[in-house]
């Protein structure tokens, strides 16, 4: 029976190829906008770390003395080096590392490439196994090689073939600021999106192309980037970095349970009050332990644009979908007089009604695929954009399931209406109007 | 025209009527959505920056190994030197910034050294003597900075320079009388003085987190000495831009080659700078403008078949009305004018749609409220693009001829 309505579905289409071709376009033109804004979304809000971000957590307190006091407003959103270093020190999670942004001018040793500057990473030892960063070649450093602040580096997959043609470079050195630093590592392809753990050097940035420790960077004063909001007497001197009244570092735990979460917790509750009573922080303790993606929420990491285009988008297919239930009425109620013979010579309302649902769900088959091919149209236009996400905007298997899915769904319950519609023609009336 | 007998034959046609009505009142709150949201933008894109910015272009110079504080302050008057000598060069300065940017240095300004809130965040701009006149800025009071007040600083000094010239927006802001040449005010690093007021200055950056002191900013009298380098912001003459963009970098390297200039944004003019700033509202003002277009045409589209169906399934009435005596003109106001009264209920419903959405986007999108113009604008467009698509099938229907009243089918 399903061939037979298909093959009538096809007939009848063809029949009224104008009418046919403006359904089709309409739903085509209304998956294709939606689909384009949804996999840009898709692929902004998406989770960096699959299957590691619920254990990952973001700590916040507040150092801040009482000047433009607020009560309730939020804590900072990174930490001062003293709270970073203990808090890391105190090793109450399962991991932590701290860090930030930089940029380092790397002087290669053949001449034939003229020194640059690199995007870099002060990092702590944990940093690597945390965040899942595969590995290529060599090792992470270890938390002696932190302590010793070891002139050590691990560099990217890209920078490894840039300086050293991909070869494994680990014991080779590498010039940075006049310094020798010893390769001990090279990451393999590693691009989490959102930038989730420094949202302030790039939201979606591709992660940086040389590692160093933490300690190392500060004692050969590598320049750090990113905000440094200081309060008080601060003023950013770099040279003091270490004590000054400043938040300028992102400090990430990991924790396997929800036990430990909440144990953490209090830990930050009872370290702020320590530091109150010590006299460094003045006000009452305020901590916060969102998870990574709890974090991305609150730094609102998807451009708002990218939201309403979204919505935008729906709103259009919405119309599209309205004025194709329009249309497919015009023409269901047409063949009126066709209908009312087959209800006459014995088909159930049921049938009538299954054959005019499969008839609008060849619409959608088809608005569907214009759609994807719209949507195909739209991300390439999307990435010849300059944003810093624009060439992340692909296609994926889900987001071409989910193509079709909206395209027959959302046609098959615009048929719905008019199909109802034409069910309810009485065979009798239509035979005598013959 | 009679509208009672157009009312009754359309409570025939219930759901035909309804969705035209909906469609329409879909398309206008979008559509007026869509209209407003492009006008924010434009008119966003177009704010003036205050400077010359035909003749501009940026430098962004970066120093390799690591060179001491005043070691870089020589080599950037230097550089400046060089620059100053290309010829078709104008003026020649050296900043942490520059207007349309993105981001940079911003501080809070207070009156009092112990007020706790500040009066005014500002976007600070380093300068020498000659940042003024190579941007092109009005000086409206006061006067510029003098050679011998430039110091040079690193970024760990504190910020506290003796001088400081602001615009009139920020000036204005901090001492609404207009006396604000010769007045102290408080940086993060201590008071200062006054000196000069300029007329126009942008900030850095026109994101909206920034909207709050646009154009609030204040000239510090000092060459911003980093080992990460700096901005060099050089004035051309008319004309003569590209010329010496291609030997500006060569004569840098040429004089000193240890030194980092990018390949893809080392060199800008300002016109990049310009269409790099307002890369996302341009691109969502033409996505907009294109959504509306293609919307406007799909509910034409829309009208054209449905209201084809309809003619084609009343033939035979209007063959019994052309026999009876209608005149084409008739039989084509009739459905010009049922179209005039379902599309005038989905404008009705289309308004309170149209605020309804628009509320919800100042909150969930910091926007504006919608103005009246725009809604008006929006029903008078639908409106007449309803009795566009209308006319075709009308005509058709008007030929009818009334020997169709006589035919079985």
């Amino acid at each position: 029976m399903f061939t037979y309505y298909l093959d009538l579905a096809m007939r009848s289409l063809r029949r009224n190829t104008m009418l046919t071709a403006l359904m089709v376009l309409a739903i085509a033109l209304g998956i294709g906008a939606s689909m384009t804004t949804l996999t840009v979304l898709h692929v902004l809000s998406g989770d960096p770390l699959p299957g590691a971000s619920g254990t990952l957590f973001y700590p916040r307190i507040d150092p801040r003395d009482m000047d433009a006091y607020e009560e309730g407003k939020d804590p900072p959103y990174q930490v001062t080096w003293i709270d970073g270093m203990n808090m890391l020190h105190a090793k109450r999670a399962d991991r932590q590392a701290l860090m930030t942004g930089g940029s380092v001018p790397v002087q290669p040793a053949q001449s034939s490439v003229d020194p640059f500057y690199s995007d870099a990473r002060y990092t702590s030892s944990d940093f690597f196994p945390m965040f899942r960063v595969p590995f290529l070649y060599g090792r992470p450093w270890s938390v002696e090689e932190d302590d010793a602040k070891a002139r050590v580096v691990v560099i990217s997959r890209k920078l490894n073939e840039k300086l050293f043609g991909g070869k494994d470079s680990t014991g080779q050195t590498l010039r940075m600021k006049d310094t020798a630093f010893r390769v001990i590592g090279v990451l393999d392809e590693w691009r989490p999106n959102p930038h989730f753990y420094d949202i302030d050097t790039g939201r979606y940035a591709a992660s940086e192309d040389v590692f160093v420790p933490l300690t190392t960077s500060r004692d050969i004063r590598l320049e750090h980037d990113g905000s440094t909001d200081c309060w008080g007497t601060g003023g950013g001197d770099e040279d003091h970095a270490e004590t000054q009244p400043c938040v300028w570092l992102q400090f990430w735990v990991q924790l396997d349970s929800a036990a430990k979460v909440a144990a953490y917790k209090e830990y930050l509750v009872h370290y702020s009050q320590e530091q109150h009573d010590l006299g460094r922080f003045m006000r009452a303790p305020n901590v916060q332990l969102p998870g990574l993606m709890e974090w991305l929420d609150i730094n609102k990491v998807v451009p708002g644009d990218v939201r309403l285009q979204t919505w935008l988008a729906f709103g259009f297919l919405l119309v599209c979908l309205v004025n194709t239930i329009g249309l497919m009425l015009a023409k269901f109620l047409r063949r009126a007089g066709e209908l009312g013979v087959r209800r006459a010579l014995g088909a159930s309302k049921r049938e009538v009604f299954m054959q005019l649902l499969i008839e609008s769900g060849v619409i959608g088959l088809a608005g569907g695929l214009g759609g994807l091919l719209l949507a195909f149209a739209g991300l390439w236009l999307v990435r010849r954009q300059p944003s810093d996400y624009a060439s992340l905007a692909h296609l994926d298997l889900a987001m071409l399931l989910t193509t079709f899915v909206l395209a027959i769904g959302s046609t098959l319950l615009a048929g719905l209406l008019p199909a109802w519609r034409a069910c309810q023609i009485t065979p009798a009336l239509q035979l005598k109007s013959q | 025209m009679q509208i009672k007998p157009i009312l009754s034959a359309l409570r025939r046609h219930k759901a035909g009527t309804f969705l035209i009505a909906l469609q329409i009142a879909l398309t206008l709150a979008i559509v007026c959505n869509a209209l407003f949201i492009i006008h924010q933008r434009v008119a966003h894109l177009s704010e003036p920056t205050g400077i010359d910015e035909p003749n501009l272009f940026v430098i962004q110079n970066e120093w390799v190994g690591t060179p001491g504080t005043d070691r870089v302050d020589a080599m950037i008057r230097e550089d400046l030197q060089v620059l100053r000598q290309l010829p078709g060069v104008q003026d020649v300065t050296t900043s942490n910034s520059y207007p349309l940017r993105g981001g940079g240095w911003d501080d809070g300004i207070k009156l009092k050294p112990d007020q706790l809130q500040d009066t005014s965040g500002a976007t600070i701009y380093f300068a020498d003597e000659h940042f003024i006149d190579t941007l092109g800025l009005k000086l409206i009071a006061g006067r510029n900075f003098r050679a011998d007040e430039i110091g040079h600083m690193d970024m760990r000094y504190k910020l506290a320079p003796p001088t400081v010239v602001v615009t009139k927006a920020l000036a204005d802001k901090l001492f609404p009388a207009g006396d604000a040449v010769g007045k102290t005010i408080y940086l993060i690093g201590g008071p200062t003085t006054i000196v000069g007021e300029v007329e126009l200055l942008q900030a850095q950056s026109v994101e909206r987190w920034a909207s709050d002191f646009a154009y609030r900013s204040v000239i510090i009298p000092e060459r911003l000495s980093m080992t990460l380098g700096s901005f060099y912001i050089v004035r051309t003459r008319p004309g003569q831009q590209e010329a010496v963009m291609r030997a500006a970098g060569k004569a840098l390297f040429a004089h000193n080659p240890r030194r980092v200039i990018n390949d893809e944004d080392g060199v800008l003019s300002f016109h990049d700078v310009r269409s790099r700033a307002y890369e996302s509202d341009r691109g969502i003002a033409i996505l907009m403008g294109v959504i509306s277009v293609v919307l406007l045409a799909v509910t034409a589209a829309g009208i054209v078949g449905l209201t084809s169906f309809w003619v084609g399934q009343r033939r035979r009435q209007i063959g019994v009305r052309r026999a009876l005596g209608a005149t084409r003109r008739d039989i084509l106001k009739y459905f010009m004018t049922e179209n005039l009264l379902i599309s005038c209920a989905g404008v009705l419903a289309g308004t309170v749609l149209a605020i309804a959405m628009n509320l919800w986007m100042v909150t969930r999108f910091e926007m504006h409220r919608l103005s009246l113009a725009y809604l008006i604008g929006g029903v008078v467009i639908l409106l007449l693009l309803g009795q566009g698509a209308v006319f075709a099938p009308a005509l058709r229907a008007s030929r009818v001829p009334p020997v169709e009243a006589t035919r079985s089918v």
